[in-house]
């Protein structure tokens, strides 16, 4: 292949270099490309991971040493009903997002994909209208919220007193059985738009053939939805559900600005624990644990969602 | 409308059909009109309360709009806060992390999707493994290295330690496989080095895919809360999304600043979304793919 020593010029450094650089670099550049990714990586999540597992394992407060303990921090969990009430709300949550904002999403995306909405143009409009609350951050919708939920003055109870008087007021985020679901209503508030457009995706997906020939066979519109768009849109209902419960388990900054979790506790989330555990207390080991616990659940849910998304496969 | 054509060819009712049909686009989108205004409440009460004197915004009668302009909010905001430096704060992070993040993952991505070598599948299998955690479970472990690296209150620990992203690396993956690979060949044939082909043939191809990605890593930054609420106090380095509810004052009730700076926060977004829906829209379906 080639060229003969003998007629080869004599090489220099220089020339050694460039000529095991064209064979080679095609061996070595692919690691130089991945090295400043996987630096950064290894550094600041790799790591990380690990040691909160090492963590899990200790009792460390503040900057004490920490001690093995075992499965210590873990089984105070079981028995500690702070974190059971906020693992208990954050389900709640979870199930409020999914029997409420989903199906609500799921009626939006039929209502502007039907002939009920005729026109292309405001077919987009309505899609776009319920799509800019993603637009604003967790902290700038809890303040938005926050002067509706005002109980003395805000603008829900200035229309309940004006139609009721007085006596018709409602906490919203100082009742703790309402505290919960107005927390649910700005989560409804911001996501339901962007899980309708997931629906409405996947029912432009659906082929039209298929609904017109169930329609020439006879099939009422309950029919049509029940026998074809919902078994149709299994992945999509799987993905939004998901979605809704993921959610849940990073609920944070509503919580923390409009109810601090309270009122005693009726809003409090996993999230929100972790962070007082881990950066009000300083338990370092504990707050580990808790997010172990969290790592737990929504591994537990990828499996299930593999294990759905499989079975689905094979029908 | 061939639905359409089924029914009426076959009923004598068809007239009836219609004007039922009519009935019903007019009710629902009546109701969707509704709650087109349900969604826009908030944001009116955001944007007319920020011109509003205190004891309007709180009010027990029922008024949308002030009762004349009330500017003084806003002087407030930028006479009395350090608003203007907080928002270069939080565009410089967002920025800075968008920017990075952004090379650090294409140029992996491009690695993982154009070239064989050893260990390719295990690590690429480890770092999507990765995005599937809840990143709360880092928060300990990463504030106690920050702490000893001596970062906090800094702009470093908001922009360096989530650079590396492992979802986008796997989006940016997605996309470059899909640049064909006889182009990276023919460049190879005319003797264009690897690193010219990344640069000069798959980032051009890529150029929707990177608009695409750096408006959802703008997002996460733009979003960011728990993190920067960990590892700052220093004001002067406030972000938004922490000065915003600081602004609130100690009893919690000095809403006119606060809602004068969270319509500043919010309207250049909305802005940007109204220009690039495309591209946004793109972006936050793909990022919400991260389950």
């Amino acid at each position: 292949m080639s060229a003969p020593a003998v007629t080869a010029p004599p090489l220099t450094l220089g020339g050694r270099w460039d000529r095991w650089w064209t064979k080679n670099q095609i061996k070595v550049l692919p690691y130089v490309f991945i090295a400043p990714f996987f630096i950064l990586f290894a550094i600041f999540l790799a790591y990380p991971i690990l040691e909160a597992f090492y963590l899990s394992f200790m009792r460390q407060k503040g900057t004490d040493a920490p001690q093995f303990i075992g499965l210590l921090n873990y089984t105070n969990m079981l028995g500690d009903p702070r974190y059971l009430r906020s693992l208990g709300n954050t389900t709640w949550f979870a199930l409020g997002s999914v029997f409420v904002l989903s199906p609500l999403a799921f009626f939006l995306a039929i209502a502007v994909n039907s002939r009920l909405v005729p026109w292309p143009n405001v077919k987009s409009v309505y899609r776009l209208a319920f799509f800019v609350p993603l637009l604003t951050s967790a902290v700038v919708t809890s303040l938005m919220f926050g002067i509706l939920y005002d109980y003395n003055s805000g603008f829900l109870n200035a229309i309940l007193i004006n139609l009721w008087g007085e006596g018709a007021k409602v906490g919203w985020i100082r009742d703790p059985n309402v505290a919960l679901w107005s927390i649910l209503v700005i989560s409804v508030w911001q996501f339901t738009g962007l899980n309708s457009l997931y629906f409405l995706a996947g029912l432009q997906n659906i082929p039209k053939e298929m609904e017109e020939a169930a329609i020439i066979d006879g099939a009422g519109r309950w029919a049509l939805l029940t026998k074809i768009t919902l078994p149709l849109l299994r992945p999509v209902i799987l993905f939004v559900i998901v979605q809704a419960i993921n959610g849940a388990y990073h609920l944070f900054a509503q919580p923390y600005l409009l109810t601090a979790g309270g009122p005693s506790d009726a809003t409090l989330t996993m999230t929100m624990y972790l962070y007082e555990t881990g950066f009000s207390y300083f338990n370092l080991g504990y707050a580990s644990a808790i997010g172990y616990s969290l790592v737990l659940i929504i591994v537990a849910l990828a499996m299930a969602q593999l294990w759905l998304f499989g079975a689905f496969r094979e029908d | 409308m061939r639905i359409e054509a089924a029914f009426s060819t076959r009923t004598v009712r068809s007239a009836r059909v219609r004007r039922n049909r009519w009935l019903g686009i007019g009710v629902v989108n009546l109701l969707l009109i509704a709650l087109v205004c349900v969604v826009a409440l908030p944001f009116v009460m955001m944007v007319f309360g920020s011109l509003k004197p205190q004891n309007e915004i709180y009010s027990t009668s029922i008024r949308v709009l002030p009762s004349k302009w009330y500017p003084n909010n806003y002087e407030k905001l930028f006479g009395e806060t350090m608003y203007v430096r907080w928002y270069l704060n939080t565009l410089g992070v967002a920025l800075a992390r968008t920017i990075l993040s952004l090379f650090l993952c294409t140029l992996a991505g491009f690695a993982f999707a154009k070239y064989e070598f050893r260990f390719k599948k295990p690590l690429l299998i480890f770092v999507i493994a990765t995005f599937t955690l809840p990143f709360q479970v880092v928060l300990v472990p990463l504030y106690k290295m920050t702490q000893a690296l001596g970062w906090t209150n800094t702009y470093w620990v908001l922009v360096v330690p989530f650079a590396a992203n492992a979802f986008i690396i796997f989006l940016a993956r997605q996309y470059i496989l899909a640049v064909p690979s006889e182009l990276l060949e023919a460049a190879r044939i005319d003797g264009a080095g690897e690193l010219s082909i990344f640069l000069k043939i798959v980032v051009p191809i890529l150029k929707p895919a990177l608009a695409v990605m750096s408006i959802l890593l703008f997002n996460m930054a733009w979003n960011d809360y728990l993190w920067p609420l960990i590892v700052l106090n220093d004001q002067k380095l406030f972000i938004l999304n922490l000065a915003l509810p600081a602004l609130r004052g100690p009893y919690g009730n000095e809403y006119g600043t606060v809602l004068a700076g969270a319509t500043l926060a919010t309207l250049p977004v909305v802005a940007v979304f109204v220009f690039m829906q495309r591209q946004f829209i793109e972006g936050i379906m793909a990022g919400a793919l991260k389950s």
